[in-house]
């Protein structure tokens, strides 16, 4: 039974990655999974400078999901050099850093940190709902996506991953702009913009107002994005949003993503990484699938 | 790095012992053995609607009996799903959680407001010292009679139907108390009242915070505090509720 998937010239041993902001670098979470089990581990998002975050509440549950307006907070570059890729490259499995900026030359100073790092790909966060500067102001109007990417990619050593937001018009012409501005693989979906309200007390659950809505409750969304972006490129697709089993997981597959990150499932189960790893192999071997990469957009 | 664990616990008992609160001991070994006072468990609900565990706090350990004892108070449709469960249930738990309180021989006040309350029980069991137990509640009283074998106790309520009217500073006062250590949980106003009073008093200050948190393992940054100083592992001045703290050196953080 093959379980590799190829992603932008690189091989990852399956297609099971953490999604950004969820795992931290990996360090917090090595004691109820193996990271050697999973095919990347995709880091919280970096920045040039330290970023101290939103104010508290930064988290509110919903149902079927939550919301969260943590706001990049990260120690910035010098310390995730130092400190996380050490860590990370103990491990067999495949490194992806995900960088944030406030303006292009911010990605831009991330990216060529990174170019002498034994780091493997590049996420490129364009789609951060939760920050004023940067981020989703990036993400929302096709000519700066392409422009962006254009201008990250001419810095970058390693392939680099556009990842995208959900808080568009029309997935599909986002995808074809990072394709077009030389993008190597596209992650989507990034959280769904929301708010919640306490009646109770009468004020916002988040300090921010507004978050990032994420769990079982976007899954379909963003199961009908994926589809969509891999209808409209070449590029292939990391596939993410409210994956909380193998069965999710292989679904974003069938719709087109070559590789698929786990993000909030990590919050309700610690362990759910390498759980779904076994519950791909699990699925193969019920239906006969020999090769994992059969499933890759096989529902047209 | 302190070790925790995933772990299937059994419930062996659960009773509401107040109006809301809840009293639930349950079988973890691994846990048990490692858990301190002052420190948390991730508790997970069995509805799938529900995704983020809820962090409660350790209120008593029982390690000849492998077992740890949570008091809650049902908040939302996680804790009131929680105080359905009965005896030989079993649910999704991790923890040891967080640091835990200091453990110092100083004459201490142990400081406890609402649902802060609980955490102070096994403190007061495993602090070696002289203790004054400081207690405010609302209206109805719950675990005074388990804190009164432990030390010293004073009593508040707000509507004054039990020992002094008011808050756990007016207990302090009115009773001309003293000591050489605070360690506090409760309320965001209280502790600030304590804040305020140990540094004008000059006395050590512990304070428990707890804040939303999606991991409860110090990956998700949802639950930060801000502290004075530059924190070592966040590189800015915020400091992660469920892995640098819950308790912090009053002083060393912003509330």
């Amino acid at each position: 039974m093959n379980t590799k998937v190829k992603l932008a010239g690189l091989t990852l041993k399956n297609p099971v990655m953490t999604a950004s902001g969820t795992f931290g670098s990996g360090a917090e979470f090595c004691e109820f999974v193996d990271l050697n089990k999973l095919g990347a581990v995709v880091t919280k998002g970096v920045s040039n400078v330290p970023w101290e975050g939103n104010p508290t509440p930064r988290i509110a549950e919903t149902y079927g999901g939550m919301l969260n307006a943590v706001g990049l907070q990260n120690p910035g570059i010098d310390v995730f050099v130092e400190r996380d890729i050490p860590f990370l490259t103990k491990y067999d499995t495949r490194i992806i850093v995900n960088v944030c900026g406030r303006t292009a030359e911010d990605y831009c100073e991330v990216v060529r940190r990174l170019a002498s790092q034994p780091v493997d790909m590049l996420e490129i966060n364009i789609s951060c709902p939760n920050v004023e500067q940067g981020g989703i102001a990036f993400g929302q109007n096709p000519k700066s996506v392409e422009d962006i990417t254009r201008e990250v990619k001419r810095h970058a050593k390693q392939p680099i991953i556009m990842k995208l937001s959900p808080n568009v018009t029309d997935i599909a012409e986002m995808a074809k702009a990072a394709e077009a501005g030389g993008a190597d693989a596209l992650s989507l979906i990034n959280t769904i913009t929301g708010m919640k309200i306490d009646i109770h007390r009468r004020t916002f659950a988040l300090a921010n107002k507004t978050g990032g809505l994420s769990g079982p409750a976007i899954h379909p969304v963003a199961v009908r994005m994926v589809y969509q972006a891999a209808q409209a490129v070449k590029i292939p697709i990391i596939g993410m949003g409210g994956i909380m089993t193998a069965e999710d997981a292989v679904e974003m597959m069938l719709a087109g993503a070559t590789a698929i990150s786990i993000g909030t499932a990590n919050f309700r189960n610690l362990a759910v990484t390498a759980e779904i790893v076994d519950g791909i192999r699990e699925y193969m071997e019920q239906y006969g699938v020999k090769d994992v990469n059969e499933l890759i957009g096989a529902v047209k | 790095m302190a070790e925790k664990f995933k772990e299937q616990a059994v419930i062996i008992r659960q009773e509401e012992i107040s109006y809301g609160i809840y009293s639930m001991w349950m079988r973890t070994d691994r846990i048990t053995a490692l858990a301190k006072p002052g420190q948390f468990v991730s508790v997970y609900c069995q509805e799938g609607s529900r995704l983020l565990p809820r962090p409660i706090s350790i209120c008593e350990i029982d390690r000849e009996d492998c077992s740890v004892r949570i008091v809650y108070r049902v908040v939302g449709k996680g804790t009131e799903e929680l105080s359905q469960m009965r005896t030989g249930r079993s649910l999704d738990i991790v923890g040891p959680l967080g640091n835990g309180f200091p453990l110092k021989e100083k004459k201490a006040f142990l400081i406890g407001g609402g649902i802060g309350i609980p955490p102070m029980l096994e403190l007061a069991k495993e602090l070696n010292c002289e203790k004054q137990l400081i207690l405010g509640y609302r209206d109805s009283l719950f675990l005074q009679e388990e804190f009164k074998k432990l030390g010293k106790l004073y009593v508040a309520t707000e509507d004054g139907s039990y020992g002094t009217e008011g808050n756990v500073l007016d207990v302090i006062r009115e009773n001309g108390l003293e000591a050489e250590i605070i360690y506090a949980c409760g309320p965001m106003p209280m502790l600030c009242a304590v804040k305020a009073f140990a540094r004008e008093r000059q006395i050590e200050c512990w304070v428990s915070l707890e804040e939303r948190m999606a991991c409860g393992i110090g990956a998700c940054l949802g639950c930060v505090c801000n502290s004075k100083e530059r924190d070592s592992h966040t590189n800015v001045n915020n400091k992660r509720i469920c892995k640098e703290g819950p308790v912090f050196r009053a002083e060393e953080v912003e509330f």
